[in-house]
């Protein structure tokens, strides 16, 4: 078969991975729903509270990118949650019997679990007026495109988790243990520079920081009354500042190397 | 067309782990096209890994498969294109309607969109869901989501149709209802069906079955030829007086009549029911009934294999009294 009608097939089966995806979010608004809880709970109570205790403005702004990727992570691990889930149902078989390389069904479910993770961060950003942002259209815009990659991020985690370990409940535990220290490890509540250097180590570690860094520095360029703010002092490397292009290229990187490994783990393994 | 649609040659499948399970030990196969062919064995006897391996869902230990002049291992891409499959345990999407399952596997087949929505709409006829097309899978019985399952399986056409107990876990009437629709599939698409079960009624539907029992093949041929090379079929008469009878049918026709203590004429021939009219031409006692009783095919499996099929399997789903004529 020609290489164009190759790859126009597997981009087909790849949107219709996506598309599946979508029906389920569509037609389980309930869990959508509840999904915002938690990251509106954050915003709402915890920036307000301490707010009072953090000398200076703009300690809700400094909160708010970390919020979205919040709202983006349950839809986002849920992606892992549902490659297992289709393993354990049987569906997974009717799409492995499929004439379709198997990181094509990776790329799919990934893309679909980030498109899932971005609607529901841009749910919470309607929010930005709590956190005291402008309802500025660029300044959305840029944020929704940043929540994007993260969301991407976390999505090809979790699938690589997904394919690397079978049993559901095992897959949920690595996913909730690995989750966890990757949202407070990413300057999410405190700046890295507040940091211990082990702790600063481990969070330069982690993409989820150059995507929250990158995103405070938008806000910022939006709404120079942050930008004096000591919070929002862009990340160092060193001595030197990393322009959020460069940021966001590595974020990026990551993504695609996660999904490259899933997609490969997943063409290993036997059945 | 006489091509083969399955060849398997010195078929090995041995799992790592579990103390290196040998699953299938050397299967040699020849599938016509166009053939409904059944593997029957109990459960475990390696009929699952076999399927598994001739849809390229896992690679023989040894050995080659070929599926539709492709082999399963190195052009396993035109291997699949090439087949449907219908595992044994459900693969609907129950999230989804029975159309949206469909088109799920239109879209991954690659088939063009118009032919594959008027594909969708014939096959939903075909297997008798034409009106629940919208509805949710999740609220489908049994029944209706193994015929759903059949429809999407032949929605790319394929050559050769994997059935892996196609009516394990449904009630007789359900498991009509998919034959049915099975036989209609065969009569119309011109697929090779290639289906394993452990019930014997399901193989009696075949052109030709293997016996397969702890990973090997112990028997193969037609189910009617299997069960003549077993034994003959036995016919019992009731008359009006028996030595009579039996004396008469050795002088008259010559063949072997035995008189049993419980009463009656017992005779053995290889085509029972064929033999009945000229036993009662040749009789002048009253003949008051005549019983054909054809060897099962739990007989024949006893036969190559030493123990019965399956007990429950029996229980729940009692041989096919399909030989029986009176």
């Amino acid at each position: 078969m020609p290489v164009a009608v190759r790859a126009a097939a597997e981009a087909r089966a790849g949107r219709m991975v996506w598309l599946r995806e979508m029906l389920h979010f569509v037609r389980d608004p309930a869990r959508t729903v509840m999904s915002l809880f938690h990251p509106l709970l954050f915003l709402c109570i915890l920036g307000i509270g301490l707010s009072g205790l953090v000398p200076g403005e703009g300690y809700e702004a400094f909160l708010f990118p970390g919020v979205l990727v919040m709202a983006a992570q349950a839809p986002a691990i849920s992606v892992g949650v549902s490659i297992v889930w289709d393993r354990q149902m049987g569906f997974l078989r009717e799409m492995l019997v499929a004439p379709v390389a198997r990181s094509t069904l990776v790329a799919g479910k990934c893309l679909g679990g980030a498109t899932m993770a971005t609607c529901t961060g841009g749910v919470v950003l309607a929010f930005a007026g709590v956190a005291g942002l402008p309802y500025d259209p660029l300044l959305f815009a840029l944020l929704l495109a940043q929540l994007a990659l993260a969301s991407l991020t976390m999505t090809a985690l979790a699938s690589l988790v997904a394919v690397a370990v079978r049993r559901a409940q095992t897959c949920n535990t690595v996913l909730g243990v690995l989750v966890t220290p990757m949202v407070f490890l990413s300057g999410m509540m405190f700046p890295v520079s507040a940091m211990p250097p082990w702790m600063a180590a481990a969070a330069m570690a982690n993409p989820l920081t150059y995507v929250l860094d990158a995103m405070r520095r938008t806000i910022a360029a939006a709404s120079p009354g942050h930008a004096a703010s000591s919070l929002f002092e862009p990340l160092t490397l060193g001595a030197r500042q990393l322009p959020v292009a460069l940021e966001m290229l590595l974020v990026a990187g990551f993504a695609l190397a996660a999904l490259a490994a899933a997609g490969a783990f997943f063409s290993r393994s036997d059945e | 067309m006489t091509e083969a649609a399955i060849r398997a040659v010195d078929v090995h499948k041995t799992y790592r782990g579990r103390g290196g399970t040998a699953a299938v030990r050397g299967i040699d196969l020849h599938v016509r096209q166009g053939e409904a062919f059944g593997f029957l064995g109990p459960n475990g006897a390696g009929k699952t890994s076999t399927v598994a391996m001739m849809c390229t869902l896992t690679a023989p230990t040894r050995g080659r498969i070929e599926v539709a002049g492709h082999d399963t291992v190195a052009a396993a891409p035109r291997v699949r294109r090439s087949i449907g499959v219908i595992f044994q345990e459900s693969t609907l999407d129950g999230e989804l309607t029975a159309e949206e399952n469909l088109r799920f596997h239109g879209e991954l087949y690659a088939l063009p969109g118009a032919a594959a929505a008027a594909r969708t709409r014939e096959l939903l006829g075909l297997v008798g869901l034409a009106d629940r097309g919208r509805g949710l899978v999740r609220t489908f019985s049994g029944g209706m989501r193994r015929r759903l399952e059949i429809a999407r399986g032949l929605m790319h056409r394929p050559r050769v149709l994997f059935l892996d107990e196609p009516t394990v876990g449904l009630d007789p009437n359900s498991r009509a209802g998919v034959w049915e629709h099975l036989r209609e599939v065969r009569a119309r698409e011109d697929t090779t069906l290639f289906l394993t079960t452990h019930y014997l009624e399901e193989a009696e539907e075949c052109d030709r079955i293997a016996i397969m029992d702890a990973g090997r093949i112990v028997a193969e041929g037609t189910p009617a030829g299997l069960k003549t090379a077993v034994g003959a079929d036995r016919i019992e008469l009731r008359t009006g007086d028996d030595p009579a009878a039996a004396r008469a049918l050795r002088d008259r026709l010559g063949v072997e009549a035995e008189t049993p203590a419980a009463g009656g004429v017992l005779v053995r021939s290889g085509d029972g029911a064929a033999l009945v009219p000229r036993l009662c031409a040749a009789l002048d006692v009253q003949v008051h009934a005549v019983t054909v009783t054809r060897p099962t095919l739990d007989e024949v499996f006893l036969h190559h294999t030493g123990h019965r099929i399956r007990a429950d399997g029996a229980g729940e789903h009692p041989a096919d009294p399909v030989g029986t004529a009176r």
